[in-house]
C-alpha cells in the first residue's frame, strides 16, 4: 500500500492580523503551520500503512522553508517527503498547482506504484478545495473528495470503500484504486509520533525536487504563466459602520435587560417580530 | 533497543543552544530536546542580545542572525504618577561596528541559533518534553525519559537547561523548589508600528535601536522595573516585579502594564500600535546567592535554571550563552580525555564558571536583591522626590534657585530622616560598587 | 490565485483570444436533492441575472437528471421550470441514467462537454460538497480558472471580465481575482452568501436538451448507498431563520443546555463557535463560520462568544444579530445590532423566560390560522 500525501506550509491565519494603519497584512511572526485539514489526510494514510504495511510518501510544492513542514509530517510518522521547489512554481494558482504535482507523483510512482493519493479538504489560504479534484483529473484517478471514513479496502481487487459527505447525506461509494481521496475535517485524530519517529524524522532529509526533477513537461503550465487566475486587488472589509446598540439599564435585573431588548428588537426589526409571530 | 547519545541538551533557549552548539562542534554525538513546537516558540524576553556572549560561540553571527537593531541611546526613567526624570545617553560611537548591544525578537533569534546548532552536527527535537532524568542505582543520571511513546534515551551526561521553572532539576532534587522573592515576574507586549514613524518618534535613522530603563511607581512600590526596546517595526514593553511581592500586594503584572502603557509619557510612544504577542515569564533574579548546586553525577545546569541572571543589568540571556558554553567546554574537555561524567570531574564546569564574568559580576551585586526587598523607598519615596524636585527646579515662577534648593532638600526630609537618606546611600553604594 | 499579498498594482486588462471571444452567456448550475432545488442555486440565479443583465446577454440553468424508465421528464422540466420562475431565460438539460445520484466523472464529463459545446463566459456553481467537487475537476479538464467561495460577483465594464471577490487570509481581508486569457471564467459561492431573490410565478423559457454519450458500464465509481440525514437528525443550520448559538463564554457543557432551552422556545436551531464543538459540547455540524456553516437567519442570538474573525464570516448576513457577552471590548459588539453586557449564564434565562411569555401572550391573542 503506497499513499502519497499533499500537504502544504500555510500562514497560521488564526494568528495574521491586518495593520491598523497601512492595511496591510502583517506576515511577520506569523508562524506557519501545516495546513490543518492536510493533517487528516495524513493520519489517514498513516492508518493504512500501519494496517496493511507499504509507505506514506509526502509531497508538497513550496518555498524551500516549506521543509519545515514536511519535516514536521516525518516526525508524525511519514516515510518519505519530497519537496517540489523551484523558482519557475512561484505565482502558481491551482491550476498551475494540480499540473505540477501531478507531475511529480507521476515521477514517484515510477520508483513505487501509487495506490492512495490523498489531499485536504482545503488550505486555510488558498481555500479553493480544487487541488484535489485538479490531480485526479490530470492523472486519471478516481476522485473521492470529502471523505469522512474509508469503509474497506480490498487489496486484491484493488477496490476501496469510503463514505463521502454530500448535500443532505453520506454518500457510500465504491471505486478502483488508484485513486485520489480529500479527507473531511474531524475525520480521525492526528497521532502524537513516537520518540524513534522523531529521530528518524531529525536525521533524515527532505528530498528536493526541482521541475526537472519533478518531471515538468511543459514550463508554461506552471507557475505564474500557467495561472489563469489573478489577484487584482487585495483589500480590507468595510467594517460595519455601527457599533451594537446596548441594552443596558441602571441596576437593572436580567429579566429587566431581557425584556428590554424585546421591546428594541419589536421596533427595530419588524422581520424578527413577524418571524417571532409565526412561532406563537 | 534503547538509543545512546554521547550527552543530551534539555532545552533550546539561550543556554541549551550554546551548549549544544559548543558539543556539536567538539564532535560529540549530541541530541537536544526541547518541548516547544519550534525553538523559541515560548520563549520570552525583553529582549535585548549582548554581542560579546555569542561572538564567542559563532564569531560571525552578524552576518546572518535576525538582529533588530543596534542600540545607540539608553535611557534611564525614573518616574512617578505623572512624569520621569531621567537621564540619556546617546552617542555616535555605538554606531561603529561590530555593535555590541541589540534588540532580538527571541522566537526569530532562537529559531536561527537553532539552525546553527544542527548545523554544527547535533539533532535536534522539537515538541517532546523531557519528563524525568533517568538514574541508575547509584544515582548517576544516566539519561532521559520524555513524553514520547518508546521515549528512553542514553546519555553520558545530561544538561539541564530548560529555564527558571526547571521542574526536572527539583524533581530530581538537584535545586529546592524556587523562593517567590528570588523570581520577578514579567509581563511583556509586543506593539506593531510602521517603520518610520518608529524612526521619528525615536528620533533614530535605520538600524538604530533605543532602550529605556524605567523604576519607580510604575511598579506600585514593589521591586521591579519597566523597560521598552525598539525593534525593526515594533516595540517591546514590558514590567516585571518580584513574585513575594505581587502576592503581597494582590496585584497581576498585567495590571502594572496597563497602568505603565497609558502613563503619559510613555503612552505617546506606543500611540498607534497593535499589540500582537503578549507573554509572560518568570525570572530568576536571586542573584549569586541563589545558584544552586550546578553540576553532579552525570549532570550539569546552565541559564536560567541554574538562576544564572544578572537582575541590575538585565543581563539572562549572555550569562545563559556563557554557562551553556563552559558546561560544553566542560564536557568536551573530559569527552576528549576520555574520562567520565563524574560529580568530581564535572567539578570543573563551576571552576569555569568562577573564572568567568558570571560568577564575578553576580558575587559583586550579590546583596542588591535583599536590600531593595528591605528598603521599598528606593522605589515609591524617591521617584516621586526626585520627580518633585525637578519640577520645582525647572518651574520658573519666581523663586530664586537657593530656595527650590532648601525645599527639595527639606521634602527629602520629610519623608525619610536625614540619618535614613544616609544610610540608604550607603546601602546602594555597597551594593552597587 | 497567486500570491494574495502582492496585488498587482496596475490594472491587469485582459486581452481575449477571438477564439475565447466566442464565449457569452451567464451559466447557473442547477443543483437539486431528492426532488427540490438546492437554494444556492436560487441564489446563484439572483446573481448571475444581474451579471446577465450588466453584460447583455442570456442567464442559463444547466440542469442535469437522471433519465427515468418510461421517459417520465416531469421532475427535470419542473427543476428547469424553478429556474425559469428564479430568473433564467433558457436551461440546458441533459437527461442519461448514469446522471443520477451525483459522481464526478459523469457529471465532469457532462458538464464539460456542455460548455464545450455552447461555450459561455461564466459558469457559476455553489460551493457545496457536489459544486466543489464538480467545480475542480471541471475547471481542470477546461484548463481555465475557478474562483472559490466567492462572497461578491461583479462585471468590470471595461473588459467584460468577471470580478471574483473572496475572503482570504482568514476572513481578515478580501481579495479580488479575476481571470486571464481563459474561459469561462468560474466562480462557487457558498450557500447563504448572496441574497434569495423573489420568484416570479409563471415566467417561462426555452428548454435545449443535450445528449450525453456514456453508460453505466464506463463509469468506474459506484454508489452503494446514501443514507440521508433526516435519519440522523441534522440541524438545519444555514437555512434556519432563528439561531440561538452559544461560545466558550459559556464556561461549562453543562450551561451549553441553556442555548438549547431559548432555542427550544423560540423554535430556533442551536449554533456554535468551533471551540466548543472541538470541547465536544455538541457535534460538529452546529459549527458556524468559517470552517463550518454559513448561515444568514433572521435572528441572530450569540452567547459567550467573542466574535472573531472566522466565526464572524459565518454570521454575520443575519438581519439581526444580538450579543451577550460579559466582555464590553468583545469584537463582536463591533457588529451585532443589538448587545447586551453580562454573564450569559444569567441572561440566557431570563430571555428565554421573556420570549416564552412572549410568545404564549401573542398565541393568546392572534388566532393560529392568520400567522401560519
Ligand atoms: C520579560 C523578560 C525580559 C528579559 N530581558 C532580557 C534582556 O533584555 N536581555 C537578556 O540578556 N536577558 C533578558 N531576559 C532573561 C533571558 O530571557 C533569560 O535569562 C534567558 O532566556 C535564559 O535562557 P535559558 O536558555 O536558560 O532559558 P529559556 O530561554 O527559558 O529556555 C529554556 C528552554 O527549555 C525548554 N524546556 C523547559 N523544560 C523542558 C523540558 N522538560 N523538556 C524539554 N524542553 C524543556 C523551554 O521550552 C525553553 O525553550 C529577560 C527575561 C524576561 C522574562
Ligand atoms: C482555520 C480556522 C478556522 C476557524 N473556523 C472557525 C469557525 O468556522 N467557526 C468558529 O466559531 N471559529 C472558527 N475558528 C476559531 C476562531 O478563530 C475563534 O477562536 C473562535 O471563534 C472563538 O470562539 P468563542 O468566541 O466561543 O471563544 P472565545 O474567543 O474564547 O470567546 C469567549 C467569549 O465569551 C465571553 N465570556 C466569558 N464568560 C462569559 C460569560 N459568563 N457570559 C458571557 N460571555 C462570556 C468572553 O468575553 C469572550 O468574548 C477558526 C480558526 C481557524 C484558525
Ligand atoms: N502547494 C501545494 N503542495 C502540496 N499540496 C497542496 C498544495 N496546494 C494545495 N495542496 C493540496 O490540495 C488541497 C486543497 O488545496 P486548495 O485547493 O488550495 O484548497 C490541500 O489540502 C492540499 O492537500
Amino acid at each position: 500500500m503506497h499513499s502519497v500525501v499533499c500537504i502544504k506550509q500555510v500562514p497560521d491565519s488564526a494568528q495574521i492580523r491586518v495593520h491598523p494603519v497601512t492595511n496591510t497584512i502583517m506576515r511577520q511572526g506569523v508562524p506557519a503551520i501545516v495546513n490543518p485539514y492536510d493533517l487528516f489526510a495524513l493520519e489517514e494514510a498513516l492508518r493504512l500503512r500501519d494496517r496493511f504495511g507499504g509507505r506514506v510518501t509526502v509531497i508538497s510544492m513550496g518555498p524551500p522553508q516549506a521543509e519545515v513542514a514536511l519535516r514536521k509530517t516525518l516526525s508524525l510518522g511519514a516515510d518519505d517527503a519530497i519537496l517540489v521547489t523551484d523558482k519557475a512554481f512561484a505565482g502558481a494558482d491551482t491550476l498551475a498547482t494540480s499540473y505540477a504535482l501531478a507531475a511529480a507523483i507521476r515521477q514517484i510512482g515510477k520508483e513505487l506504484p501509487v495506490d492512495l493519493v490523498f489531499t485536504g479538504k482545503q488550505t486555510i489560504d488558498g481555500d479553493t478545495a480544487q487541488v484535489g479534484p485538479g490531480i485526479a483529473r490530470r492523472m486519471h484517478l478516481q476522485l473521492l473528495t470529502y471523505v469522512s471514513r474509508i469503509v474497506e479496502i480490498d487489496l486484491d481487487r484493488r477496490e476501496i470503500v469510503v463514505e463521502r459527505r454530500a448535500e443532505g447525506g453520506v454518500q457510500v461509494l465504491r471505486t478502483r484504486m488508484p485513486a485520489l481521496v480529500t479527507m473531511l475535517e474531524d475525520s480521525n485524530r492526528m497521532r502524537f509520533g513516537s520518540l524513534p519517529d522523531m529521530l528518524r524524522a531529525a536525521r533524515q532529509a527532505v528530498t528536493h525536487w526541482d521541475k526537472t526533477a519533478a518531471g515538468i513537461e511543459d514550463v508554461t503550465r506552471i507557475g505564474l504563466k500557467g495561472s489563469p487566475t489573478i489577484v487584482s486587488k487585495v483589500f480590507t472589509p468595510t467594517p460595519r459602520s455601527q457599533r451594537a446598540e446596548m441594552i443596558a439599564i441602571e441596576d437593572g435585573s436580567a429579566a429587566d435587560l431581557a425584556a428590554a431588548l424585546l421591546a428594541r428588537l419589536a421596533e427595530r426589526f419588524p422581520g424578527v417580530e413577524k418571524e417571532l409571530a409565526k412561532r406563537s | 533497543m534503547i538509543e545512546r547519545f554521547d550527552a543530551i541538551v534539555v532545552g533550546a533557549g539561550p543556554a541549551g543552544n550554546a551548549a549544544a552548539y559548543t558539543l556539536a562542534k567538539a564532535g560529540l554525538h549530541v541530541l537536544q530536546i526541547e518541548r516547544g513546537e519550534a525553538p523559541g516558540a515560548k520563549n520570552v524576553q525583553g529582549a535585548i542580545l549582548y554581542a560579546d556572549a555569542l561572538e564567542r560561540l559563532i564569531p560571525d553571527f552578524r552576518d546572518d542572525a535576525p538582529l533588530e537593531r543596534h542600540i545607540i541611546e539608553q535611557r534611564m526613567w525614573v518616574l512617578d504618577d505623572e512624569s520621569f526624570i531621567g537621564t540619556h545617553f546617546r552617542s555616535d560611537d555605538f554606531n561603529k561596528p561590530p555593535h555590541n548591544r541589540y534588540t532580538i525578537i527571541r522566537a526569530r533569534f532562537d529559531k536561527w541559533f537553532s539552525k546553527k546548532v544542527q548545523e554544527a552536527g547535533a539533532l535536534v527535537i522539537n515538541e517532546t518534553t523531557v519528563t524525568e532524568l533517568l538514574r541508575d542505582e547509584a544515582g548517576k543520571v544516566i539519561g532521559v525519559r520524555t513524553d514520547r511513546a518508546g521515549g528512553d534515551l542514553h546519555a553520558d551526561v545530561v544538561i539541564l537547561a530548560d529555564g527558571v521553572n526547571s521542574t526536572l532539576a527539583r524533581k530530581a532534587g538537584f535545586r529546592p523548589e524556587i523562593e517567590p522573592k528570588h523570581v520577578a515576574l514579567a509581563v511583556k507586549e509586543i506593539h506593531f508600528l510602521p517603520k518610520e514613524t518608529l524612526e521619528s518618534r525615536f528620533n533614530i535613522h535605520k538600524g538604530e535601536g533605543v532602550v529605556v530603563e524605567m523604576l519607580g511607581k510604575i511598579t506600585q512600590g514593589m521591586m521591579g522595573t519597566g523597560f521598552l526596546y525598539t525593534n525593526n517595526d515594533s516595540i517591546s514593553i514590558g514590567v516585571g516585579c518580584m513574585l513575594s511581592d505581587l502576592m503581597a500586594q494582590k496585584t497581576t503584572p498585567y495590571e502594572l502594564l496597563e497602568k505603565m502603557k497609558a502613563h503619559p509619557s510613555i503612552q505617546p510612544l506606543i500611540q498607534g500600535g497593535e499589540m500582537k504577542e503578549y507573554a509572560a515569564h518568570l525570572i530568576p533574579e536571586g542573584g549569586y546567592n541563589a545558584i544552586p548546586q550546578v553540576f553532579g553525577d552525570g549532570w550539569l545546569i546552565a541559564g536560567d535554571s541554574g538562576m544564572f541572571v544578572n537582575a541590575v543589568h538585565r543581563e539572562g540571556s549572555n550569562l545563559a550563552m556563557t554557562t551553556g558554553r563552559l558546561a560544553g567546554e566542560t564536557v568536551a574537555a573530559l569527552f576528549k580525555a576520555g574520562r567520565p561524567m563524574t560529580a568530581v570531574n564535572l567539578a570543573d564546569y563551576r571552576k569555569r564558571l568562577d573564572d568567568s564574568f558570571v560568577m564575578k559580576d553576580l558575587k559583586k551585586y550579590k546583596d542588591l536583591p535583599d536590600i531593595f526587598h528591605a528598603n521599598n523607598q528606593f522605589l515609591t519615596t524617591y521617584p516621586e522626590l526626585l520627580n518633585r524636585s525637578a519640577y520645582t527646579m525647572l518651574k520658573v515662577d519666581g523663586v530664586d534657585k537657593l530656595s527650590k534648593e532648601r525645599e527639595i532638600f527639606a521634602s527629602f526630609r520629610d519623608k525619610r530622616s536625614l540619618f535614613g537618606l544616609l544610610g540608604d546611600a550607603f546601602k546602594l553604594w555597597r551594593a552597587f560598587r | 490565485m497567486s500570491e494574495p499579498s502582492q496585488p498587482a498594482k496596475k490594472k491587469r486588462k485582459v486581452v481575449l483570444d477571438e477564439r475565447l471571444q466566442a464565449y457569452r452567456g451567464v451559466w447557473v448550475f442547477i443543483e437539486h436533492e431528492r426532488g427540490r432545488v438546492h437554494p444556492v442555486s436560487l441564489e446563484l440565479l439572483g446573481e448571475g441575472r444581474k451579471l446577465a443583465d450588466a453584460l447583455g446577454v442570456e442567464l442559463a440553468g444547466v440542469v442535469m437528471a437522471e433519465a427515468k424508465l418510461g421517459g417520465d421528464e416531469r421532475e427535470a422540466r419542473h427543476y428547469c421550470q424553478v429556474a425559469f420562475e428564479y430568473g433564467a431565460d433558457l436551461c440546458y438539460l441533459m437527461q442519461s441514467d448514469v446522471l443520477g445520484e451525483y459522481r464526478n466523472e459523469p457529471y465532469t464529463r457532462a458538464l464539460t462537454d456542455l460548455v464545450n459545446t455552447y461555450q459561455p463566459e461564466i459558469l457559476l456553481l455553489g460551493a457545496t460538497t457536489l459544486g466543489r467537487d464538480l467545480a475542480g475537476s471541471v475547471a481542470t479538464t477546461l484548463n481555465t480558472g475557478l474562483t472559490a467561495d466567492c462572497t461578491e460577483l461583479a462585471i468590470d465594464p471595461d473588459d467584460r471580465s468577471l470580478l471574483s471577490t473572496r475572503p482570504t487570509f482568514g476572513g481578515s481581508l478580501l481579495c479580488t481575482i479575476v481571470t486571464l486569457n481563459y474561459r469561462p471564467q468560474m466562480a462557487t459561492v457558498r450557500p447563504r452568501v448572496m441574497a434569495m431573490p423573489e420568484p416570479q410565478p409563471g415566467r417561462t423559457g426555452r428548454i435545449v436538451e443535450h445528449g450525453l454519450l456514456m453508460n453505466e458500464a464506463d463509469i468506474v465509481t459506484k454508489v452503494l448507498d446514501f443514507i440521508a440525514d433526516d435519519r440522523r437528525d441534522q440541524p438545519q443550520l444555514p437555512f434556519a431563520d432563528i439561531i440561538v448559538a452559544g461560545g466558550r463564554g459559556l464556561g461549562k457543557p453543562e450551561n451549553f443546555q441553556l442555548v438549547r432551552d431559548l432555542a427550544k422556545v423560540l423554535g430556533a436551531e442551536v449554533g456554535a463557535s468551533r471551540p466548543v464543538v472541538q470541547a465536544g459540547w455538541i457535534g460538529a455540524e452546529h459549527q458556524v463560520g468559517q470552517s463550518g456553516k454559513t448561515v444568514r437567519p433572521k435572528l441572530y442570538i450569540a452567547a459567550g462568544i467573542s466574535g472573531a474573525i472566522q466565526h464572524r464570516v459565518g454570521m454575520e448576513g443575519a438581519d439581526c444579530i444580538v450579543a451577550i457577552n460579559s466582555d464590553p471590548e468583545a469584537p463582536i459588539f463591533d457588529f451585532a445590532h443589538f448587545g447586551i453586557v453580562g454573564d450569559a449564564t444569567v441572561i440566557l434565562p431570563a430571555l428565554t423566560e421573556a420570549f416564552w411569555m412572549k410568545l404564549k401572550r401573542q398565541a393568546a391573542l392572534t388566532p393560529q390560522e392568520e400567522t401560519a
